[in-house]
């Protein structure tokens, strides 16, 4: 590529989108990155960063068998992520041990289970696109279904968007006023799987995690108020995915990983200068200049 | 006959037992509370108060016994909006991003369509809870940036939009200014008059005797329920306390 000879801040942006497979990996990694976006504030909120890192692992053998049987890999992942919820929840309360082992055990566990069931079954699951992502070579009827899980996903957050905002707050007043907590907190986890699952074609299961989690950190840092950390939110996954995917396509660089870095320097950014929680306190610095 | 009867009652809970897989929190508690009813729940940490509040607000599941709120299930009292519960300061995430209006108007969202648009009257109804609880100047104030008694009251106006019949207040004074306490003591009195039954739970002795009519003492089960002035007795209290007497607890005046 003609990269260091003539490039100029406009052909920085055009050229990659002269390309049909970069059209496609912008407008999917976007979608998606506005599916976990939304529910990261959710999650962030409910202190359920460690859960997201659960079940976003332990789809991995939902995704393989899934494959294998050739059934819609959203299925699968589905219902290993929602299995993998249920069976921390039996350990827990059948046993003595802690909940932050029971969850670190048990989504190894299926993540284990994922990695031997690839090396078993012989067929072209690609272990390094289901591990690391492969935005740039999706393919046509994943296309189809990531729009169709984001879609259902976006939905349902609208719908229940204040019903959601309440049970993270204070889920005995939702209780108390006669709203179905039992149904939010699986819809939460529902919620949570299906987002996993796309989640997981832009960067990958190893990072995931991070897409359900750092837009949300990142906008809790700006805001006060709820629907302004969501907007924020989605917009942080947005632009952090393409940027990530620009430098992926100029530098050569691994599509994921530079998605997931590009969050975690706005996480940083917003660490540093946020206005009222920034470790500067950049509100603060200008109102002594006064 | 027997319905009648229990229609006279706002709580009406016989021989409740919960238990946390197996783990008795609460055994056999009774307790009867009539409209304009302000009820005292004493006793220990760990000896059932929050556990009780759980049951009467249906977040807990009773392993046996009965609860009839205003004579109906507590599934039914839920969807009435019959009981407002107020958490202690500590029961929050002051961190969460919200302000006191979004959290008065959560009063009214089970009372809202799906989607829970709020309508004129949600909006009126928010309004007068806020101007009841003096908190017309916080209107934007995030949680995180009120004192521990402007947070106190913004949970009061959310109870009070919710237009509840009943209010549950898991240590109401605990952590508030003297301003706080004061309206807190002043809306109490309209509550009474307005036939709102009150079940607190508190620490302070001096509080059960000013302001409660009833007290029920607890330690894992009822130790003495009854009028404040023939309940409210140091034996009583020493028992309730596992043998501790007050004047070590709460000082000679108590």
């Amino acid at each position: 590529m003609e990269l260091c000879s003539f490039l100029t801040l406009d052909s920085f942006l055009t050229d990659p989108l002269t390309h049909d497979f970069m059209r496609k990996a912008l407008l999917m990694s976007s979608l998606v990155a506005a599916v976990c976006g939304f529910l990261s504030s959710y999650l962030t909120l409910k202190g359920w960063a460690l859960m997201g890192d659960a079940v976003s692992h332990s789809v991995m053998p939902g995704v393989v068998v899934a494959y294998a049987l050739g059934l819609p890999f959203s299925f699968g992942a589905f219902i290993f992520g929602v299995g993998s919820v249920a069976l921390i929840g039996f350990i827990k309360q059948k046993s003595r041990v802690k909940e932050d082992t029971v969850i670190g055990l048990v989504f190894t566990g299926f993540f284990a289970l994922g990695i031997v069931l690839v090396s078993k079954i012989k067929s072209n699951i690609d272990l390094h696109s289901i591990l690391f992502g492969s935005p740039l070579g999706i393919s046509l009827s994943d296309v189809k279904q990531t729009i169709f899980i984001s879609l259902l996903v976006v939905i349902l957050l609208s719908i229940f968007r204040k019903d959601l905002m309440l049970y993270c707050f204070d889920p005995r007043h939702a209780k108390t006023v006669g709203i179905n907590v039992f149904f939010l907190h699986y819809l939460l986890l529902t919620c949570l799987s299906l987002a996993a699952v796309v989640g997981l074609q832009s960067v990958g299961i190893i990072l995931v995690v991070a897409m359900l989690i750092t837009p949300g950190a990142t906008a809790y840092l700006l805001t006060d108020k709820f629907d302004n950390m969501t907007m924020i939110s989605v917009l942080s996954a947005i632009i952090s995915s393409i940027i990530g995917i620009y430098f992926s396509f100029w530098f050569d660089l691994e599509t994921g990983g530079s998605i997931v870095l590009a969050q975690t320097f706005i996480f940083l950014f917003a660490f540093l200068f946020a206005p009222r929680y920034g470790m500067f306190k950049l509100k603060k610095l200008f109102a002594g200049y006064k | 006959m027997e319905t009648t009867n229990y229609q006279n009652f706002r709580i009406d809970a016989e021989n409740i037992c919960v238990d946390y897989n197996g783990k008795v929190a609460l055994y056999d508690a009774n307790l009867r509370l009539k409209p304009g009813q302000i009820c005292g729940l004493v006793g220990m940490n760990g000896a059932g108060k929050t556990t009780f509040f759980n049951a009467l607000t249906g977040f807990v599941n009773i392993s046996k016994g009965k609860i009839r709120i205003n004579g109906e299930s507590v599934r039914s009292a839920q969807k009435d909006q019959t009981i407002a519960y107020v958490p202690q300061n500590e029961g929050i995430d002051s961190q969460f991003p919200v302000n006191v209006w979004d959290v008065v108007m959560m009063g009214r969202y089970g009372s809202m369509n799906i989607l829970r648009c709020p309508r004129e009257s949600d909006f009126q109804a928010v309004k007068d809870a806020i101007d009841r609880v003096d908190l017309k100047d916080h209107l934007s104030t995030p949680i995180g940036n009120l004192s521990g008694g402007q947070r106190k009251r913004t949970f009061l106006a959310r109870a009070i939009a919710q237009r509840a019949s009943i209010l549950l207040l898991d240590e109401p004074f605990s952590g508030v200014d003297i301003r706080t306490e004061k309206l807190i003591s002043e809306l109490f009195i309209q509550f009474k008059n307005e036939g709102k039954t009150i079940l607190l739970s508190t620490h302070d002795m001096i509080h059960v005797r000013e302001f409660c009519d009833l007290v029920l003492l607890i330690n894992k089960t009822v130790v003495a329920y009854g009028e404040t002035s023939e309940v409210f007795t140091p034996e009583n209290i020493t028992t309730t306390f596992g043998g501790i007497s007050p004047d070590s607890l709460f000082g000679p005046e108590s």
